[in-house]
């Protein structure tokens, strides 16, 4: 991701900047709560849209490839366990800069991809960045007392500068949900605003911890609120929550991103994260994300998928394009 | 282009469905199709040719019926009906059963076969219209498995002649035969001209299904086989979807021939968008309603009405999502928009759109069109008023057109401004407002923040030019049933004659017509006088004409609060009317024996006195139904009013049998025009005054006397009347069939056949039948 010096959050007007392949960064605006308010989100409809697009949109042969390579280029390979150690850590860094392996992507005559980026708690983050040295591929920290957000105030805000200083290029930060399900979005906004302050250079995304807002409404409203608050992505959720990226739930954010690009220019990131598992749904989020926000969005830049065992199936479905024959998961290298 | 090439540019590939197994199909039949007759394949005979609109391409050659083979057809249902009936209603269950699990084991080869005739993308052949058949002959395998227990007094009608569109061809063969079959009819059915082929291969699987012979009878063909079904004397059903223009015609042909007649006709929807929806899903609801099929469906949401204040953002995001759109190759499984199913249907949209130019701003959908086949890229046009052509007239193609409105009170009065009634769509978060909204639309089916939704348990069908009848559900077997009470001939009643020498000794007594709550004499000035048996001298009935027929039924029309007013208060109306009536039962049973010479006239007014009672009971009786569709959320069946009902009365029983008409009318909130027994037409007269008493409002029952043959052509014809009851003794049955036509208002006539009133089919849920419109009313639900 492009490193630029950080805008502070003023009106959205004073920043405005034309389309660009490197996108500006959200400067974020002014809470507009007449805007927030008026978000409405229709459950049934938005299920009846998301229930249709995989079968709207089907893709084969050399476009499922092509797509299933992009898909990788848009992970953030993550481990967020108790016991990661530098070991576990360094093995999923090599895993991300070689994520396929070569004689398939010689084959597809493609060149040398890399995942979109790791993703792992602070205290991972030195070794990361000293296992990525020279591959570009960014460090992600979840942050902010990730994942429940309760942790005191002034200690989440200190974490994010802890982790920036520890290399991490990309900050996931949680939301406190409490301020969602008690409408206090000023309280959101100041929030958020504040831990993009915080971020400086680093690229803040907010996880909503979906599963938690309880509605798709609360979905919408808190995304708009993160994106006036200056949210580089908005994320689904932690990966801890009961219930984590759907594709309801991206619906309704990735037309929360649509609305704010058409009224302020500005492309905001998405990144649904947990439960996609299997190359079929990358695709069908993928499909989505064509539909409804466009080609634009399309790159590691504005999307990614939080996800730790998606590489392998897509590795699967890969060698079964280039041989033909259906693959195992011992044939390709773990991470 | 390499993979590479993809992964920078990541665009949509080409995902074809195969046709193989379809053409292997029509190959195996040399391509070459008879008529599928008591249970055999004729040889083919003069043949037309079928082809596929995605690339003109003929598919097969399929034969042109003649009125002989229209006859064997019939002879074959003839003959396997009474014994298919004779069935229980559990065996018929288990053919139907087989048919809808014979349409799942070959649903791909359906879905396919459809997409190659009809030109609609795979995808929704696929995973809406025949799931959809399956669903609907699961749905009436159950529906025969329950007749035996839950429809004891109805029977099945005969042989019922089926005529299908080309837009669903296998959804609307299943909607047409089976509940047909389920009740016990036999069919003779015939597909569309352009598509026939899946009734084609359907007619296989009833052979495949064990179906007895005769049961299901196909005849492909042109119009010409559609007009000798409906002209056929051993038919006793015609059930049409189609356009309204034919189904006006098949309304004439039928008339006074004594069959029943359902007719599913055009639309043009509105979609209603308040400015408190969830606008983005709107908006993709549009994609399901006007860009379903081509927009090629009765149903269509295609009048987008956009509350002013959001409109410019709606339309500009509306665009946005069209320019998604993909057109193409219908086999294409990511196609949205496939092609249009004949060259001649291409022709009639695009001159359509460029009559219409001038008013509007069009916008379509930028996109190469394939160089063959029958392809139009998806149309906005903004900007209309309601007298545009383009807002008034069905295009049946992908063409939306698109109006705004300020309040919630103009979105209606727009909406219902439009000859037809099929559906609508509302658009809002607020519950208030939608289920307010609701219930105010001339539709058959209202969907709320959804939109084209369909299942076997919930009724379809429309309203005014629209047509009448439901399909689904139980309201859709009466469609399929008749009472099993018997009729008899009606015997006609003729006034007693002037005596040679009159007896005059009462005081003169002026009977005169009783409009909008109002006793006013005849606008023609003509009276004729009642005698009694014995030349008493009765009184003057006055002679109304067609200006007083005018002025009832504006009357009529203009009492509005009637329909909104509660069922508690209807009945307590009518209760009201029965206890006036009963304090004056003396001195009507004393009218009623001396008009008809009789000693019945106290029985009658007892009789009459209990059935205003039963119809103040079933006011707030005659429940709908939620139904359970395969949604969260459900699906409302509500009875409403028809609206403006004119009545002709029967003659023999003069105060009874007005009462029977006039009481489940107005307890179901309609507005009645009643035309009182030829004959005997004093009781009618009394009975005004009795209304004036029973706070009764102005307009609600309107009582002409006259001559029924004079009135029933101005009634029948009037366009703003919404149904017309004959139960009259002059044989009118035709007549207000034939002149019904103008505005296919609902009717229910006698057939020169009579009723014993006094009994118990003199009243009841056929009665309630006629006096309501079911509408269905989609509400999803889920937060």
């Amino acid at each position: 991701m492009q490193r630029e010096s950080d805008a502070s959050v003023t009106n959205r007007s004073a920043d405005m900047q034309l389309p660009q392949t490197i996108e500006a960064r959200n400067p974020g605006m002014a809470l507009d709560m007449d805007w927030v308010m008026s978000a409405q989100a229709n459950t049934s409809a938005i299920e009846r849209r998301a229930g249709s697009i995989g079968a709207r949109r089907s893709l084969k042969k050399d476009h499922q490839a092509a797509w299933l390579l992009k898909a990788i280029t848009m992970i953030d390979l993550t481990t967020l366990a108790g016991d990661d150690t530098p070991g576990r850590v360094r093995r999923l860094c090599a895993k991300a800069r070689q994520p396929v392996r070569p004689d398939l992507l010689d084959a597809l005559g493609v060149g040398p991809i890399t995942t979109g980026a790791i993703c792992v708690y602070h205290e991972m983050v030195p070794t990361a960045v000293e296992a990525l040295v020279g591959s570009g591929i960014p460090v992600a920290a979840v942050s902010t007392g990730f994942p429940a957000g309760l942790s005191p105030y002034r200690l989440r805000i200190m974490e994010i500068g802890e982790s920036v200083k520890a290399g991490a290029r990309e900050i996931d930060i949680v939301i406190s949900r409490r301020h969602v399900l008690t409408g206090d979005w000023q309280a959101l906004y100041d929030e958020v605003r504040e831990m993009r302050r915080e971020c400086g250079d680093a690229h803040i995304k907010t996880i909503l911890a979906t599963g938690e807002l309880g509605s798709l409404r609360n979905v919408a409203r808190a995304s708009l609120v993160c994106m006036m608050a200056g949210a580089d992505f908005i994320k689904t959720s932690t990966g801890k929550e009961s219930v984590n990226a759907t594709l309801p739930v991206s619906l309704v954010m990735m037309r929360a991103i649509r609305d704010y690009f058409e009224r302020t220019g500005i492309r905001i990131g998405y990144k649904p994260a947990g439960g996609i598992s299997k190359a079929k749904d990358a695709l069908v989020y993928l499909a989505l994300l064509k539909e409804e926000l466009g080609d634009d969005w399309l790159t590691p830049h504005l999307f990614r998928f939080g996800a730790s065992s998606l590489l392998g199936d897509i590795e699967r479905q890969l060698e079964h394009h280039v041989t033909g024959q259906y693959s195992a998961l011992w044939r390709h290298a773990m991470g | 282009m390499t993979v590479k090439d993809i992964f920078e540019t990541m665009e949509w590939g080409p995902a074809p469905e195969s046709d193989g197994e379809a053409q292997a199909w029509l190959d195996a039949r040399e391509r070459r199709f008879g008529l599928f007759i008591d249970g055999h394949w004729t040889e083919p005979g003069e043949t037309f040719e079928s082809r596929n609109p995605g690339n003109g391409e003929v598919l097969a050659h399929v034969t042109q019926a003649g009125a002989d083979e229209v006859d064997a057809a019939v002879r074959a249902a003839r003959r396997a009906q009474p014994k298919w009936a004779g069935l229980s209603g559990h065996q018929r269950a288990r053919f139907l059963y087989a048919l809808a699990r014979l349409v799942q084991k070959h649903a791909r080869l359906f879905a396919v076969l459809e997409t190659l005739d009809n030109g609609k993308p795979i995808r929704e052949s696929r995973d809406i219209d025949v799931p959809l058949v399956a669903r609907h002959f699961y749905y009436h395998a159950g529906m025969a498995q329950l007749q035996d227990a839950e429809l004891p007094d109805r029977g099945a009608l005969g042989v019922a002649g089926q005529i299908i569109p080309w837009n669903f061809p296998l959804l609307m063969l299943a909607w047409k035969v089976a509940p047909a079959i389920a009740m016990g009819n036999t069919v003779v059915l015939k597909p569309a001209e352009y598509t026939s082929l899946t009734a084609l291969l359907f007619a296989e699987i009833c052979t495949e299904a064990g179906l007895p012979r005769g049961v299901v009878n196909i005849v492909t063909g042109d119009g010409q086989v559609g007009a000798a079904i409906t002209a056929h004397e051993d038919i006793d059903k015609i059930a049409f979807t189609g356009s309204t223009e034919v189904g006006r015609i098949i309304r004439k042909a039928t008339a006074g021939t004594g069959k029943s007649l359902t007719l599913e006709l055009g639309g043009k929807s509105p979609y209603i968008v308040f400015d408190d929806a969830d606008i983005d899903s709107a908006i993709e609801g549009l994609v399901d309603a006007i860009w379903f099929n081509q927009g090629q469906v009765c149903c269509a949401g295609s009048r987008l009405l956009v509350q002013e204040g959001i409109a410019d953002r709606f339309h500009a995001k509306l665009k946005a999502r069209m320019a998604k759109l993909r057109i193409g190759d219908p086999l294409d499984k990511s196609i949205d928009v496939g092609a249009l199913v004949d060259p001649v249907q291409l022709d009639s949209v695009t001159r359509m759109v460029e009559a219409g130019k001038g008013a509007g701003e069009i916008y379509q959908t930028p996109c190469t069109l394939p160089n063959r086949g029958c392809y139009y890229p998806p149309t906005l046009i903004t900007g209309l008023a309601p007298s545009d052509t383009l807002m008034q007239e069905e295009i049946f193609g992908p063409v939306l057109v698109a109006t705004t409105f300020r309040t919630p009170a103009e979105a209606v009065e727009i909406a219902n401004n439009t000859r037809y009634g099929l559906a609508a769509t509302v658009w809002s978060e607020n519950i208030n407002l939608a289920l307010d909204v609701a219930p105010k639309l001339a539709a058959g089916v209202v969907w709320i923040n959804t939109t084209n939704a369909f299942d076997a348990a919930a009724g379809f069908g429309g309203v005014r030019e629209s047509g009448f009848g439901r399909e689904g559900g139980w309201e859709g077997l009466l469609a399929y049933t008749k009472p099993k009470g018997k009729t008899r001939p009606l015997s006609p009643i003729t006034a007693f004659p002037a005596p040679a020498q009159a007896k005059v000794d009462e005081l003169d007594r002026t009977a005169k017509l009783y409009i909008g709550g109002k006793q006013v004499r005849p606008d023609g000035g003509y009276s004729r006088a009642i005698w009694s048996p014995k030349g008493a001298l009765l009184g003057h009935a006055g002679l109304a004409n067609r200006k007083d027929a005018r002025n009832a039924v504006e009357a009529a029309r203009a009492a509005t609060g009637w329909a909104k007013a509660s069922a508690h208060l209807r009945a307590q109306v009518i209760y009201y009317i029965a206890e006036n009536l009963a304090a004056r039962a003396e001195e009507f049973a004393s009218r009623i024996n001396r008009m008809t010479g009789k000693r019945g006239g106290a029985a009658e007014v007892e009789k009459s006195v209990e059935r205003l009672f039963t119809y103040a009971a079933w006011a707030d009786k005659l429940d709908g139904a939620a139904k359970p569709v395969p949604l969260r959320g459900t699906a409302l069946a509500m009875n409403e009013p028809v609206g403006v009902i004119a009545a002709f009365c029967p003659d023999e029983a003069p105060l009874l049998g007005l009462v029977s008409l006039m009481a489940p009318a107005i307890a179901m909130g309609n507005r009645v025009v009643l035309a009182a027994s030829q004959p005997f037409p004093l009781a009618a007269t009394d009975f005004y005054q009795l209304l004036d008493t029973s706070d009764v409002p102005p307009g609600v029952v309107n009582i002409l006397t006259g001559f029924h043959n004079d009135l029933a052509g101005t009634l029948a014809g009037h366009l703003d009347v919404d149904a017309v009851w004959a139960q009259s003794g002059a044989d009118i049955s035709s007549l207000v069939e034939h002149e019904s036509a103008g505005n296919l208002k609902r009717t229910w006539v006698n057939n020169a056949r009579s009723r014993d009133w006094f009994g118990a089919e003199g009243e009841g849920r056929e009665f309630l039948h006629h006096a309501t419109e079911v509408k269905t009313t989609w509400i999803p639900w889920g937060e």
